[in-house]
């Protein structure tokens, strides 16, 4: 055992000296009181390491010792509804075992319940030849979610036991290969390293997030990634946590990384109460919760992110669809700038370390829609939602450009639209995606034959609105033509009755791509009958007066399959009522 | 290592004379051995007068401490350092309360020492997420801008935005001397002041005393004169204190922090002297790490009865949102409340413009049974007459009163009384109820058409409407 002696204590940032031996990235136990930490600098027998936890106290020749691993996740059944701080230890446990309402250092707890009994079914015989991936046995891990008991990566060969059906504790050896490799129920796999798999697959299957703005006009695929920058009041954490809710995914990931303490308590608090809407199970029963709130350790929230990557990756191995959020990545970042800064790095733009592209660039590649190991080809994504705190809301620091060169879509939110009290806040002018062409079949598919064209035609009336706004902030509105009159009234009612969207409205919370693309329809047939109607000489004003409007205005609310019949319906009656109105 | 008594320490402390060198507020020690990182120091100068600091670095056999009184005075020949083995600590009791005391937590007003019922470290530790309970309830400002519109809720951090020259300490005083929480439960004040001026601080207890309010504050004095690095203790003294009477002592506790911008310029004045590597506008990289393990302290612990609310305060450097300080602090806290110098010019007391004030935790503390079954709605429809009134101002100054119409020109008057009576109530305080009144007042100057987000209300609570009997507007 490699043990060595504290020498220089600078913040979270510790040099040792005589660790010969000791390997990047090991984790180490620091001083009498035994933090953990992690080698992120060698040189000669010094070995720079960042803590995890609080090092006030520590003094110079206090021991090091190397635990000759890296940071390890143990992965296995009971991760689900669980609610862990940056380096995997669940914050409940903390709670009870040191009787405290604070978070004590030193505290070694295990990740997973080890006195909870399993049902165990296994899945293959004694004499089966088995690789890497494949499944071993299952068991219910909660209502909707069955957890596959895989071999571990690196190991194949053929099943020489396998036990029974029965009820297990996760240290049960199930199974044994060639006589030799035993695997119980968990596996454990460093967190800096991604997951193995077969190949990567082209994502084609859209991410439906139930927002009307993000699914009809910046829609991701499924294993893609995405950007949620914003400043402070723009409501990135309420986005972030309607995505958590109502995103079409089998698990969710939520990492709070560097947020506040009354926010994860708000997730904490909700999640167990919210029903997922597909499967009527609580919310809580697919999602796994990583709080490392700002005031806890800043090392361990430079952790936090490759944790929830890693336990994302875990259940896309068994062939689930994945969903991970971070709020914020900022967070993330400024932890490695304080961290580089305590090493005395050369800085990059703005103090960020010259590697944090590399760094971006790493993390957002381990999401993806993956062939996963194992013969039967199961296929997996993992989609990656991350907000960016852009400082003085300028988006072009470096954490968002960074992430922008490296991820497929980007929402932005945007401040004005949040002091106008506009939620979503999230701009349509400069939000994007490059996935378009990708779901795009789906949609034409699974929505309607001219999803994309109706899309199309809505952009472009907001874009006009834009440049007519312009306008109009010069010389009034009544300067415009009655034409252009009514792209204005039309862009309202897109902005008002469609990307407008309560996010505590009982129906309005969640709306399929169905209702979405009816609802522009709607709007779009209006303005189509409104058009023609005014070249027939009808004034801009009797359109308004029809009633129908009001009628737009409430579908949004109206329950789904309900308001979907009706705009079938309304489609041709506005243009009918449009069309019955007498020129004065 | 904990130490029996002082006597004891005094026996075995070893003292070093291995000043080595001294840059702005920080000395270095040689030859030092056993030194833990974040340990008190108590530093002897040459003339016999003695100080205090902290270990910023210990490496090999040097430490690094930054001296809390400044660095004056010191020499590298005859000045004492000896470290005293503990992380810096502060007394707590409830005595406290009705007393002024520096910024490290010592009586400076003349009166009878306080007897510590505990010591307690003043850096704190982070609460388990886990552990946290949701804020739910409403604490009363007396003031309409923020208890109508911007509801601080018990365990939130509602920072105010101020700017030089704006009555930012007229407000905190108003609401130290208004604020109660409506359930009659145990209240106390802890009021932390860094770095304010000798004129601001004689405000302050002029208003409390003459006031009475004072015997319920726990008053931090760190003057503008006083020791730079004093400053970097002040808040978090002030909250070791604040958690004691809100966790142990079962207590609703209001910390008020003046001014974080003096709080920022110290941290960043210890970091340029460590030389450490500069992030935005020069404060150190850490600042937000730094800032949060002051504001996230606030909140509410399962199965305990009190909680710890903040209201910090800061000057924005030149009215500059972006700047770093009220950046970072906004990315913490759960919202904010912005002075306006515009308002202030025209003579709008409080001049709070609350288009980009937010509490993210309103909801929580506000509805039925918490302040009134209106109150949501009606400060929604406020929110959006007065957003439309000051949009047409806009156009006004383009187009002309003349070419709107009459319903666009009631928002535009809306606008003008909601600046006057809504947010200009002055040094009076008012209940939840007279706000919402206030409210409703000016409301029903708008056409009922345009009431939409009151609607339900309208019977109950619409002047106009009670005086004429609900069944003639019912349908509107």
């Amino acid at each position: 055992m490699i043990v060595g002696t504290l020498s220089k204590i600078t913040g979270p940032v510790v040099i040792a000296q005589g660790m010969t031996g000791v390997k990047m990235y090991d984790v180490v136990r620091v001083g009498a009181a035994g933090l953990m930490g992690e080698v992120i600098r060698l040189e000669g027998d010094l070995a720079t390491i960042q803590v995890y936890e609080d090092t006030s106290g520590l003094r110079v020749g206090e021991p090091v010792e190397s635990t000759e691993g890296p940071l390890m996740l143990e992965l296995g059944p009971g991760l689900l509804s669980s609610i862990y701080d940056g380096i995997q230890r669940p914050l409940p446990v903390i709670a009870s075992q040191t009787g405290s309402d604070f978070i004590a250092r030193g505290t070694v707890v295990s990740a997973l319940d080890r006195e909870r009994l399993w049902d165990f079914a296994p899945t293959v015989e004694v004499g089966q030849e088995v690789v890497a991936g494949d499944v071993l046995g299952t068991t219910p891990e909660s209502p909707t979610v069955t957890h596959k008991i895989m071999v571990p990566p690196g190991l194949r060969g053929r099943v020489t036991k396998i036990i029974p059906e029965g009820q297990y504790t996760i240290d049960t050896v199930v199974a044994v290969l060639d006589d030799t490799y035993e695997i119980t129920m968990t596996q454990k796999w460093p967190v800096r390293t991604g997951r193995p798999y077969q190949r990567k697959l082209d994502p084609t299957t859209p991410f439906l997030t139930g927002m009307r703005i993000l699914d009809t006009f910046f829609p991701i695929a499924l294993g893609g990634n995405a950007i949620i920058p914003g400043g402070f009041g723009t409501g990135k954490t309420v986005t972030q946590q309607s995505l958590a809710k109502w995103a079409d995914v089998d698990i969710i990931v939520y990492v709070g990384c560097g947020e506040r303490g009354n926010e994860m308590t708000e997730v904490l608090k909700e999640f167990p109460e919210l029903e997922d809407p597909r499967t009527g199970s609580k919310l809580m029963d697919r999602t796994i919760l990583v709080a490392n709130t700002s005031n806890m350790p800043v090392a361990a929230r430079e952790a936090s992110i490759y944790t929830g990557v890693t336990l994302a990756e875990y259940y896309r191995d068994m062939g689930y669809n994945v969903a991970m959020m971070a709020d914020s990545t900022s967070r993330w970042g400024e932890a490695l700038r304080e961290v580089s800064g305590r090493l005395e790095e050369m800085p990059g733009e703005e103090g960020y370390p010259a590697y944090l592209a590399t760094r971006l660039a790493a993390f957002y590649e381990r999401s993806g829609r993956v062939m996963a190991l194992g013969s039967d080809e199961r296929i997996g994504s993992v989609t990656m939602v991350g907000a960016v705190s852009p400082p003085g809301g300028d988006m072009s620091e470096p954490m968002t450009q960074n992430s922008l060169r490296v991820t497929g879509a980007f929402w932005a939110l945007d401040t004005s639209l949040a002091h106008r009290r506009h939620f979503p806040a999230i701009s349509w002018t400069k939000s994007y995606t490059l996935f378009l062409g990708q779901v795009r079949p789906w949609f034409e598919e699974n929505v309607a034959d001219d999803w994309a064209e109706v899309r199309e035609r809505a952009m472009f009336l907001l874009q006009k609105e834009t440049e007519l706004q312009e306008i109009v902030q010069l010389v009034g509105p009544d300067a415009l033509p009655e034409t252009e009159k009514i792209i204005l009234e039309v862009a309202r009612m897109l902005r008002e009755d469609f990307l407008q969207q309560f996010a505590f409205d009982a129906v309005d919370a969640y709306c399929p791509p169905k209702k979405a693309y009816w609802l522009l329809k709607v709007i779009l047939a209006f303005y189509d009958a409104a058009t023609q109607a005014m070249s027939r000489g009808v004034s801009l004003r009797q359109v308004l007066q029809l009633p129908l409007r009001d009628e737009i205005a409430g579908l949004k609310t109206t329950p789904h399959d309900e308001a979907i019949a009706r705009m079938q319906q309304m489609v041709t009656q506005v243009a009918d009522d449009i069309a019955g109105i007498e020129v004065l | 290592m904990a130490r029996e008594s002082v006597m004891d320490r005094s026996l075995l402390t070893v003292e070093y004379q291995t000043v080595d060198y001294v840059t702005g507020p920080l000395i270095f020690v040689e030859n030092v051995h056993g030194v833990s990182y974040n340990e008190m120091v108590a530093i002897v100068l040459p003339d016999g007068s003695e100080r205090s600091g902290q270990v910023l670095e210990v490496s090999g056999d040097t430490a690094v401490i930054q001296v809390f009184e400044g660095t004056q005075g010191i020499d590298v020949d005859t000045t004492r350092v000896r470290f005293l083995e503990e992380v810096a600590k502060v007394g707590v009791s409830t005595d406290m309360l009705g007393r002024i005391l520096n910024g490290a937590g010592k009586p400076i007003d003349g009166g009878a020492p306080i007897i510590p019922e505990k010591r307690l470290e003043i850096t704190g530790s982070p609460i388990n997420p886990y552990m946290r309970e949701q804020p739910a309830d409403f604490i009363e400002t007396g003031i309409s801008a923020i208890d109508g519109l911007n509801t601080l809720v018990r365990g939130q951090k509602l920072p105010i935005f101020s700017g030089s020259g704006l009555p930012a300490n007229e407000l905190a005083a108003q609401i130290i001397r208004q604020a109660r929480v409506v359930s009659g439960e145990q209240f106390a004040i802890v009021f932390g002041a860094m770095g304010i001026t000798h004129r601001e601080a004689a405000y302050f207890m002029q208003q409390f005393e003459t006031t009475g309010a004072l015997e319920r504050v726990v008053f931090f004095l760190n003057l503008a004169d006083d020791p730079t690095v004093e400053r970097l203790l002040t808040p978090r003294a002030a909250l070791t204190v604040a958690e004691y009477l809100a966790f142990e002592k079962d207590m609703q506790v209001l910390v008020v922090l003046s001014d974080m911008t003096n709080y920022c310029e110290a941290l960043r004045e210890v970091s340029t002297a460590r030389e450490e590597v500069p992030g935005r506008r020069g404060y150190p990289g850490y600042m937000y790490t730094d800032l949060s393990t002051i504001y996230e302290r606030a909140g509410r612990i399962k199965g305990r009865t009190g909680s710890v609310t903040q209201l910090p305060i800061l000057s924005m450097p030149d009215d500059d949102i972006t700047h770093p300080i009220p950046d970072l602090t906004g990315y913490i806290t759960e919202g904010q409340i912005v002075l306006s110098r515009h308002l202030h010019r025209r003579g709008v007391y409080p001049p709070i413009d609350v288009l980009p004030c937010l509490s993210r935790l309103m909801n929580l503390g506000i509805g039925e049974g918490k302040t009134r079954e209106d109150h949501r709605a009606v400060a929604n429809q406020l929110y959006a007459a007065y957003a439309q009134g000051r949009d047409l101002r806009r156009l006004v100054a383009i187009v002309g009163e003349e070419a709107l119409s009459d319903t666009d020109r009631r928002y535009l008057h809306f606008a003008d009384e909601f600046e006057k009576h809504i947010i200009g109530q002055g040094q009076v305080g008012r209940t939840i109820e007279e706000t919402l009144d206030i409210g409703w007042e000016l409301l029903s100057e708008l056409p009922m058409s345009e009431l939409k987000r009151v609607r339900d209300f309208i019977d109950k609570y619409h002047p106009k409407a009670k005086e004429s009997g609900a069944s003639e507007l019912g349908d509107i």
